[in-house]
């Protein structure tokens, strides 16, 4: 079969019939598309295909490889997993929306050049901000205005770092990219935004809980890990990675510890799941490299699932605070069971998905002899089973009965976090099948037994750590609340600086306009006075001077004619 | 709801108590696994007794006190983003 259709367009064009349709035919064909790209993509053959020759450059529109083949496959996955999740909403506009969404970062994945990229990076922008905006209301209008001014900002990065690489190498290609040069910057500066770099990241934290319940399900999965997929494609051992990978890795856990809405939880502890992704990329082995992509293979599921989670609870608690909820597995227990399931394996228990991927990020990093950043990174490894493994399910469905009784979540949202809870087990349990799928030949045994009794040590003492702390009443309580993040900066000391040179500068226009008054008030007076029955310009005046000045006025045109 | 007369296990103090003392226990398990095997690490300060336990224990404690300090410099009110300049 050839590969010249471009995958992107199965979801992107199959969205435009969603409307016409109702009831049962809607929802068999949102679930057929993604059907129907999976199986385009096993039956087409590695390589480029779709080439188009556009005024002088060769776009490609197809190129097929392990690496676009994973997260192509990945990114189906997680469409079909969302739109089961979303069956139920009746707002077409949603549909349609996160269908779109999911086809152009697909369409990305596999763009062979940088101007489809390019295209595809701002049609995912475009088109996830409606599903922030899908929540309605001033507030959301706001989030979505703050999130699309900054996704469209990386888009300008990368035109402009894709317009500096061409005039550079007289090439529109993405391949290696590499930080050599103002064009290497430039987009690595717009690749970082989408996967969250330190200072670049508070999009993420101030969006992805903004949005609906099933909204956030479609944008946890694709802009963050297109991300990573672009880093590893073209900064592949970019040795500064390691380092903002690192801090990545550490800092949104302490704000995980102490943040109230369990989404917004969620979004640190993916902040510091893609730091992991960045610290493997940064190292650029190949067993880093398999690391870094199988690990945002792995945590599109459970990071979905997590994120499922939740948004059941928000849809039926109506609050999605921890210092609101507790008890809720009395109400929803196949929910709290498959969220357990999302938070065992982002904590990386044996026999869960994280198991199997972040460790070889790790080993990679101890092989190189990162000794300070493994350390940093088993610090993040038992913070984040400490937030997300713990805190979420805990305050959610444990702690306090809040006494909120609802109903189970709807059929559908059952249907899709079981299936993404049992890829979850099915990848710890059998890691052979996406080893497989990985870019380079897999040299690697997840299941020895320094390695799982490693493993569980740390996560059964941080567990111990977590019940000690509860029972001694020295954890933080959940409380109603807002932490300060970079967003500070351009939703306070921006628009503050802005306010302050506004009184500045009306205040300079008021003092300059009282001094000219004064300074004129003199010689304004003098002229109102001729102004006045009697003035000079009040007079009438002959005919005869009026006809002298116009002669006087041509000779003086004639002398500049001639001396000109 | 229907469960709403229905004690759970987990409403038990004694219950939750028995879960803690569980998880001790378990710990004391893990750790005393490294006194027969011997891990195979990368780095050499790994491979002693018990150091994944002791450092995840410590990391935990650690990043929950420095957690709870960064509140008082970084928690605001909840409409904090909200308030017009002059409420502040």
């Amino acid at each position: 079969m050839s590969g010249d259709f471009p995958v992107a367009l199965i979801p992107i064009l199959g969205a435009a019939l969603i409307p016409f349709l109702r009831g049962g035919l809607r929802s068999a064909w949102m679930l057929l598309l993604p059907v129907i790209a999976f199986g385009y993509l096993l039956a087409i053959p590695h390589g480029l295909h779709g080439e188009v020759e556009l005024l002088g450059q060769t776009l490609v529109l197809m190129r097929v490889d392990k690496l676009s083949l994973l997260f192509g496959y990945i990114f189906l996955l997680a469409l079909l997993l969302s739109v089961i999740y979303a069956l139920h909403v009746k707002d077409v506009s949603q549909h349609v929306a996160g269908m779109v969404y999911a086809g152009s970062a697909i369409g990305a994945v596999f763009a062979g050049d940088l101007m489809s990229l390019f295209l595809y990076w701002e049609l995912t922008a475009v088109t996830s901000v409606l599903l922030v905006w899908a929540r309605r209301g001033e507030h959301s209008a706001a989030v979505g205005m703050r999130y699309v001014i900054i996704q469209l900002l990386s888009g300008m990065f990368l035109l402009a770092g894709s317009l500096l690489h061409w005039h550079d190498t007289g090439s529109f290609a993405f391949g290696h990219i590499g930080l050599s040069g103002t064009a290497g910057l430039l987009i690595l500066i717009a690749f970082g935004i989408k996967s969250a770099f330190p200072f670049l990241h508070n999009w993420l934290m101030d969006a992805y809980p903004e949005a609906t319940p099933s909204g956030t399900v479609f944008l946890s999965a694709f802009t963050t890990k297109l991300g990573i997929y672009a880093l590893a494609r073209g900064f592949a051992g970019t040795e500064e990675l390691i380092w903002i990978g690192t801090l990545m890795a550490a800092f949104p856990i302490f704000y995980a510890v102490i943040e109230n809405d369990l989404r917004r939880v969620l979004a640190y502890s993916m902040n510091n799941q893609l730091g992991f992704m960045v610290v493997g990329i940064g190292i650029g082995t190949e067993l880093a490299i398999n690391g870094a992509v199988a690990h945002a293979f792995a945590d599109i599921i459970f990071k979905g699932l997590l994120f499922m989670s939740m948004g059941a609870v928000l849809l039926r608690a109506g609050t999605i605070k921890g210092s609101e909820l507790g008890g809720l597995y009395k109400s929803m227990p196949w929910t709290t069971g498959f969220c357990i399931v999302g938070a065992a394996s982002i904590s990386a228990f044996p026999l869960f998905s994280g198991f199997v991927t972040k460790s070889m990020i790790m080993s990679a990093a101890a092989m190189e002899g990162l000794t300070f950043n493994w350390l940093v990174l088993l610090f993040a490894s038992a913070g984040v089973f400490h937030h997300a493994g713990i805190k979420i399910p805990y305050f959610a469905f444990f702690a306090h009965d809040s006494g909120i009784r609802c109903a189970e979540a709807p059929k559908n949202m059952l249907a899709a976090m079981g299936i993404a809870a049992a890829l979850c087990i099915g990848i710890g349990v059998f890691p052979g099948i996406l080893y497989g799928l990985l870019p380079y030949a897999p040299d690697y045994e997840p299941y020895t037994a320094s390695h799982i009794v490693a493993q569980l040590q740390l996560l059964f003492f941080s567990a111990l750590a977590f019940a000690v702390l509860m029972r001694t009443g020295i954890y933080p309580p959940e409380l109603k609340s807002v932490n300060l993040d970079s967003d500070w900066f351009y939703r306070r000391a921006m628009p503050a600086v802005t306010a302050v040179c506004r009184r500045a500068l009306r205040q300079a226009r008021a003092g300059l306009r009282e001094a000219l008054q004064k300074r004129l008030a003199a010689p304004g007076a003098a002229l109102a006075r001729q102004m006045q029955p009697g003035g000079m310009l009040l007079r009438s005046w002959p005919t005869g001077s009026m006809s002298l000045w116009v002669m006087v006025m041509l000779l003086a045109h004639l002398a500049l004619y001639y001396l000109g | 709801m229907t469960d709403d007369k229905k004690r759970h296990w987990l409403d038990s103090s004694a219950n939750v108590t028995k879960l803690y003392k569980g998880l001790w226990i378990a710990c004391g398990l893990l750790i005393s696994i490294d006194l027969f095997l011997h891990r195979h690490e990368d780095f050499e300060f790994a491979m002693l007794f018990g150091f994944h336990g002791i450092y995840g224990f410590f990391a935990c404690v650690a990043l929950v006190l420095a957690a709870k300090q960064l509140r008082k410099l970084l928690m605001r009110p909840e409409d904090y983003y909200d308030r017009k300049p002059h409420e502040r």
